[in-house]
């Protein structure tokens, strides 16, 4: 089978800023997303919405280049504030044109 | 009022919340799954909602002129006098001063509904249109809080940046604050639900009424379970949130519950209305306030605002405060 070398970018961060995230994934050129709540504790622990939702990480396929912007937003934006960690993992899939 | 602190200290409200913190303490397993709490808060607030909109609209407009004019107030006054304190007396940083006012500027709306049981329950029911109140003054109190936080921290941070190099994140605009506050669900929930009670008035509520009504106090208590749960697992941050919060989360309440009392008597309510108005002003919000904070004003320490709303000024509010507050209303209006 045919497949194209892709990145996988995964982000998981505090739910109260699930909205501006998915937003952020939009306007860098993401094509779409796989969103899960989740559970975990880190360096920062206390999340401000536990009583509504502990955590989510959030999955998008991309091209590099877009995975290299949104990884430049979240840690000028998002990272000295916030409770988020992002990684990259080089993926390979089917239908490569779908997700850039 | 010894007699008054016990009735409320064995109401299935107040016992349902120790329960969860005891369960807490001893460390069960119980916890209450996220979609029932997400259920029961949209259950109590169109509940809350709809009978406010139905008792609305046996109310004319003058009944309601003064109560809406202070209680507008009040919203204005609680965040500055909260924030100012803080900042001077507790020497908070900007950012964590104004998180924390902008939890005590805003209303708890489950203290509002304990207090509202309360006053029904020692037969001095408050006004019907008490929920109109209450959507009135959650609000001013987040949005000025964070006004200020937002001022007074772009300000600090411009100095920096005149100093050195360091670049901040852009500031978020004030419209996707206040449309976050504005459509958040205990808004939509509670402005809808009075919009609609209003709209089909007594007769179309009735077949409803046993569903909203009918198993309001039970789910009420349900809801209490979590909430003593909740604060049971923030016990452990009260060392390190100190002494000058913990007397914060205490006095703060008793004065700004004193200033609801006697604005709600002199705007005409009955003791029971004061009564819940008190109750209001001293309440400092957890459920719309802390996501707006911490999207706003993410510099604020969290611990700070929770602890303080959900683990010291909630529970005082339920135990002690309600009656502390009845009993003022009661002593003003010279009974």
């Amino acid at each position: 089978m045919h497949t194209t070398p892709l990145t996988l970018l995964t982000i998981v961060a505090e739910a109260v800023l699930k909205d501006r995230l998915i937003a952020e994934l939009t306007q860098a050129g993401a094509k779409g997303h796989t969103l899960i709540e989740c559970e975990g504790c880190g360096s920062r622990h206390r999340r401000v919405s536990e009583l509504l939702g502990a955590n989510i990480k959030l999955e998008t396929i991309v091209s590099a280049a877009v995975a290299d912007k949104l990884l430049e937003v979240l840690a000028v934006e998002y990272f000295p504030q916030f409770a988020v960690i992002a990684y990259i993992s080089p993926v390979s899939v089917i239908r490569g044109e779908k997700y850039v | 009022m010894l007699e008054v602190l016990r009735i409320n200290l064995c109401s299935p409200l107040s016992l349902a919340f120790v329960l969860g913190i005891v369960s807490r303490l001893v460390r069960s397993e119980l916890s209450i799954p996220r979609e029932l709490y997400a259920s029961l808060s949209i259950y109590l607030l169109l509940a809350l909602g709809l009978k406010g909109g139905v008792e609305l609209s046996h109310s004319t407009l003058s009944d309601l002129y003064w109560p809406v004019l202070v209680t507008l107030g009040i919203g204005i006054i609680t965040p500055i006098t909260s924030y100012l304190v803080l900042r001077r007396i507790g020497k908070f940083s900007t950012a964590d001063a104004a998180g924390i006012a902008a939890h005590y500027g805003s209303v708890s709306a489950v203290t509002f509904i304990a207090a509202q049981q309360f006053v029904q329950t020692l037969n001095y029911p408050a006004e019907g249109f008490m929920p109109t109140l209450v959507t009135l003054m959650e609000s001013p109190g987040i949005q000025i809080a964070l006004a200020i936080g937002a001022i007074q921290t772009a300000k600090q941070a411009a100095a920096r940046a005149a100093n050195s190099e360091g670049s901040s994140p852009p500031a978020r605009p004030t419209s996707a604050v206040l449309h976050e506050v504005l459509t958040g669900r205990s808004m939509i929930l509670m402005v809808g639900g009075l919009i609609v009670g209003l709209l089909m008035g007594e007769k179309s509520y009735e077949p409803v009424k046993p569903f909203f009504e009918g198993m309001f106090k039970g789910a009420l208590t349900l809801f209490l379970l979590e909430m003593g749960l909740a604060a049971g697992s923030r016990l452990g941050d009260l060392k390190s949130v100190g002494l000058f919060l913990l007397g914060f989360g205490t006095i703060m309440p008793v004065i700004h519950g004193t200033l609801g009392v006697l604005a709600g008597h002199w705007a005409g309510l009955s003791i029971g209305g004061a009564t819940v108005l008190g109750a209001m002003s001293a309440s400092a919000s957890y459920i719309a306030a802390p996501p707006a904070v911490r999207m706003t004003l993410p510099e604020a320490n969290p611990t700070y605002y929770l602890t303080a709303a959900l683990a010291i000024t909630f529970p005082f509010n339920i135990v002690l405060g309600i009656p502390i507050y009845f009993h003022i209303a009661k002593t003003i209006a010279g009974q």
